[in-house]
């Protein structure tokens, strides 16, 4: 039985949003949030972890508010934070389209585009802070699309029917999170950021059963440090790379959120990954990751593959009446432009079929023969000419002489720390924000949405719930034994790690994780898969402690050491996802169990049982993780089976 | 394919650095640069040795992390490519190949190819930004930017911040990574405020942090894995130039 695997907890009672119409909700919570002396503000101290779009926004904005505020990132510079890489765009409820969008539709497409497993409250939020963060960062200089008349552009997006998608070429993401960078940096100048560059969190330190504040490890030197904070602030994002292969940054993990779950704080629907539709298909074992192609290129981009499997002809060799424009067939109003979780698994059923192209057969067509033609090459290269160079450069093939080949690939995880309306996780003082948090994208993460949240959270969200918990709460100086309980955890973790000195390395046992939870964890998943790598991913922990080997020492950069702390906490996560994949016995959005799915082969939620947040409370190495459910009520979207068709 | 590896071996920034030879075998042409050199380091831990370190994140040419001069150019050998997205099918079977990190003096040299990069934060700490405080902004429609604008100035925005133009500049000079940012900001109607400000302070840190003076030597932009034209440069002496001249600062 599953429930051999887990233990039921008590319900989770209330997620704290304010009572009352729904677009009054966030105005009620602004209004009643207890305020902070801007005189006091100063001597209040929060710790940031990370710096992208979610923890950058905070602490330019933090700092600004005249806060305290000391931040951490891993890498080089706040700048590169995987943040960065987003291509896409944003969208707004602006309606500077006039096609018929407002607040109230970008919650309703969010809502159901998350299949009904995100809240109501926090989803329309977001959608009032969106107009916000246009201006905002427009204000910062973001260098937007626009048109002649000088007004911004917009763009159609995966998943919706108005053009509500705000853009800079393929590199949206860039230039939000230097726009944030920029304020940030003016903020460390003015004194009120303290900025820690390449230095990692690993553990919380707790007292009275709040967090209190963090131990890092510097890792250019590799000095463990404590820091203590009337505020933890965890914008780490997601944890995509527990899959080895992703679209993630190679450093991107999970260790700062793991470390705060092995505290006490909830794990919200772990299982919830998105499989992006549009990446470059693998291509050798030497791989490190994969790359994403913008979501934007299925605007004009047709999706295909032959009719007949096996056919090996070249793509321009292949007849029109020979091709089979699949999403355009199965979707006809939507098309190319379904959700993700629509057009990954379409794609993998076709490749199922024995119909997929390129080396391997794990391909589609992404072809813009059409759109070159309609529209004339010098537009296609102004709208996607960046991502057309980088994807000749990694596959050494011209696209627009023929078509891409795409494949769906691990891109964001939906589920994360659990936090209430507040952005605050069950643990007092330990907020969440960005893909870290799990609130607001529900089962998939519809296009454009992504850098929205991560923006929402930082810059207008969490200073509300943070300030109140900080004005209810005057705290005193933390103790000396919980500073030493934490760093005597961290340090005995690492010297665990250096003394294994066994014969496997570390990349070994990720890409072996990583394989076990692609296969039964992935596009798909069974019960039998499932339960099969139940009994996998234990083994492999159980190997890692005794085989790994950790080249150098802790007292200097060792990227060997700070991967294998990183790649302990996925194999703990990997076995959470498992069971929280194999609990769900629907389908819904990025989680596709194969024994609930209609007679067209369409994902089969179950409303009347798994309507409710999956939050997992940790209860010890070998023990049995407990479930607490938080129960979704829709009074303003009425749950329907999403159909696309 | 077959290759010979010389690559710069530093235990730390007070040791002396050398290069080591190290023959790999076996690298596929669609590997990058870097998958290549995962490939090596899987070897050497296997054999108990250091792996090289090096520095890199996203894989996808936008982060700007990754850093390494090969055969003596930043980035390697092919035009506006990062090294992540460099790949083994533009070297021949066989080939020597050079790995050092970025060299300049603004750049020390932290462990083997890794290099610290904090002096590009700080410039941009010291003026590289528009002060929007959060919350207060205006309507985004209400300042219209004129599309050629726009266009350019999200052109020189495409900095990545990696740092290759100090690393082939033979000054060290770090003027196209200031020439980018002030002419991005520069161009937009938000940015004019503290436009004369944003390049004196700049330039001030610029020359503090010991990066070079600008010769026009132009091998920044030729080696702009990005692609920022060297006319950037140009704005930025101009504007520093009006700024100076006008008593904007000073």
């Amino acid at each position: 039985m599953v429930d051999a695997f887990y233990k039921s907890g008590e319900p989770i009672a209330d997620a704290k949003a304010p009572q009352g119409p729904i677009e009054q909700r966030w105005t009620t919570r602004k209004f009643e949030a207890k305020l902070v002396n801007p005189a006091n503000k100063r001597k209040k101290k929060i710790i940031i972890i990370g710096t992208g779009l979610a923890g950058g926004a905070a602490g330019a904005t933090l700092g600004e508010a005249g806060y305290h505020v000391v931040q951490f990132c891993f890498q080089d510079s706040p700048r590169r934070a995987h943040s960065i890489a987003a291509q896409g765009g944003i969208n707004a409820a602006k309606n500077y389209r006039n096609d018929g969008d407002s607040v109230h539709r970008l919650f309703y497409d969010t809502v159901k585009g998350g299949d009904f497993r995100a809240r109501e409250s926090n989803v329309h939020r977001l959608a009032e802070i969106s107009t916000q963060i246009i201006d905002q960062c427009v204000a910062q200089g973001v260098p937007f699309a626009r048109e002649y008349g000088g007004l911004l552009d917009n763009r159609s997006f995966g998943g919706t029917q108005v053009s509500r998608t705000f853009y800079a070429r393929g590199q949206t993401g860039q230039q939000l999170l230097l726009g944030a960078y920029q304020a940030l940096m003016r903020q460390v100048d003015a004194g009120n950021v303290e900025l820690h560059p390449r230095h990692e969190m690993l553990d919380l330190i707790m007292e009275d059963g709040r967090a209190r504040g963090v131990v890092v490890r510097n890792l250019l030197t590799g000095e463990i440090q404590h820091h203590t904070a009337d505020a933890v602030v965890l914008a780490s994002g997601g944890y995509g790379n527990v899959y080895f292969l992703s679209t993630n940054a190679m450093g991107s993990n999970v260790t700062a959120s793991w470390r705060a779950h092995r505290h006490g704080a909830y794990f919200a629907n772990p299982c919830y990954t998105q499989i992006h539709p549009t990446c470059i298909p693998v291509s050798g074992d030497h791989q490190s990751k994969l790359t994403l192609m913008s979501e934007s290129l299925r605007n004009d981009g047709r999706v295909w593959v032959p009719k007949k499997g096996g056919d090996t002809r070249r793509p321009a060799d292949i007849p029109e009446d020979e091709r089979d424009y699949y999403l355009e067939r199965i979707y006809p109003s939507f098309g190319n432009l379904v959700p993700r979780d629509i057009a990954s698994r379409a794609a993998k059923n076709v490749c199922d079929e024995g119909r997929g192209v390129g080396p391997g057969g794990l391909g589609v067509y992404l072809d813009f023969a059409d759109a070159i033609e309609r529209l004339g090459r010098k537009t296609v290269e102004a709208k996607y000419g960046n991502l057309f160079e980088m994807y000749e450069r990694i596959t050494g093939e011209n696209p627009y002489d023929t078509p891409m080949r795409i494949y769906p690939a691990v891109h964001y995880t939906m589920g994360g720390l659990w936090v209430d309306y507040d952005l605050q996780s069950n643990i007092p003082g330990l907020f969440v924000t960005g893909e870290a948090n799990f609130s607001d994208h529900g089962a998939n993460r519809l296009g454009a949405s992504a850098l929205m949240q991560g923006l929402a959270d930082g810059y207008f969200v969490l200073p509300t719930g943070l300030g109140d918990y900080i004005a209810r709460n005057n705290l005193g100086p933390v103790s000396a034994t919980a500073i030493e309980e934490a760093e005597t955890r961290v340090t005995e973790q690492i010297d665990r790690l250096l003394a294994i000195d066994g014969d496997r390395t570390v990349d070994s046992f990720h890409r072996e994780l990583g394989h076990i939870m692609w296969e039964y964890c992935g596009m798909e998943r069974t019960e039998e898969g499932l339960r099969k790598a139940l009994e996998l991913i234990p083994a492999l922990r159980a190997e890692f402690w005794s085989r790994v080997k950790v080249t150098g020492t802790g007292a200097e950069l060792n990227q060997q050491l700070e991967k294998a702390g990183r790649v302990a906490d996925f194999l703990e996560l990997g076995e959470l996802m498992v069971i929280d994949a194999l609990h769900r016995t629907e389908s819904c959005g990025g989680h596709f169990r194969a024994e609930s799915q209609d007679e067209d082969g369409e994902a089969k939620r179950d409303d009347e049982n798994f309507s409710y947040v999956a939050a997992w409370e940790w209860a010890g190495s070998d023990e049995q993780p407990v479930l607490h459910k938080e129960a979704l009520e829709f009074e303003y979207v009425h749950p329907t089976q999403r159909s696309y068709k | 394919m077959k290759l010979t590896l010389r690559i710069w071996r530093q235990k730390g920034p007070g040791d002396k650095g050398a290069m080591v030879e190290y023959p790999v075998d076996g690298i596929s042409a669609d590997a990058s640069f870097l998958e290549m050199l995962d490939v090596l380091n899987e070897e050497l831990i296997a054999k108990g040795e250091e792996p090289v370190a090096f520095d890199h994140d996203c894989r996808e040419g936008i982060c700007g992390m990754c850093s390494l001069v090969i055969n003596g150019t930043p980035h390697g050998p092919e035009r506006n490519t990062t090294t992540c997205q460099l790949h083994m099918r533009k070297f021949k079977d066989g080939e020597v190949i050079d790995v050092e990190p970025w060299r300049a003096k603004a750049f020390p040299v932290i462990k083997d190819l890794v290099v610290d990069r904090g002096a590009f934060d700080r410039i941009i700490k010291s003026g590289g930004f528009i002060s929007a405080p959060t919350g207060t902004a205006p309507e985004a429609h209400s300042t219209p930017v004129p599309k050629p604008d726009a266009d350019r100035a999200f052109e020189a925005a495409e900095c990545i911040g990696c740092g290759a133009c100090v690393a082939a500049c033979p000054n060290g000079s770090a003027s196209l990574f200031l020439g980018a940012k002030v002419t991005h900001l520069g161009l937009m109607p938000q940015g004019q405020p503290e436009r004369w400000d944003r390049v004196v302070s700049m330039l001030e840190t610029h020359d503090a942090e010991g990066f070079g003076g600008c010769t026009n030597t132009g091998e920044c932009t030729v080696a702009c894995p990005k692609g920022i034209p060297l006319d950037v440069i140009g704005r930025l002496n101009h504007d520093y130039i009006k700024a100076t001249a006008g008593g904007a600062k000073k």
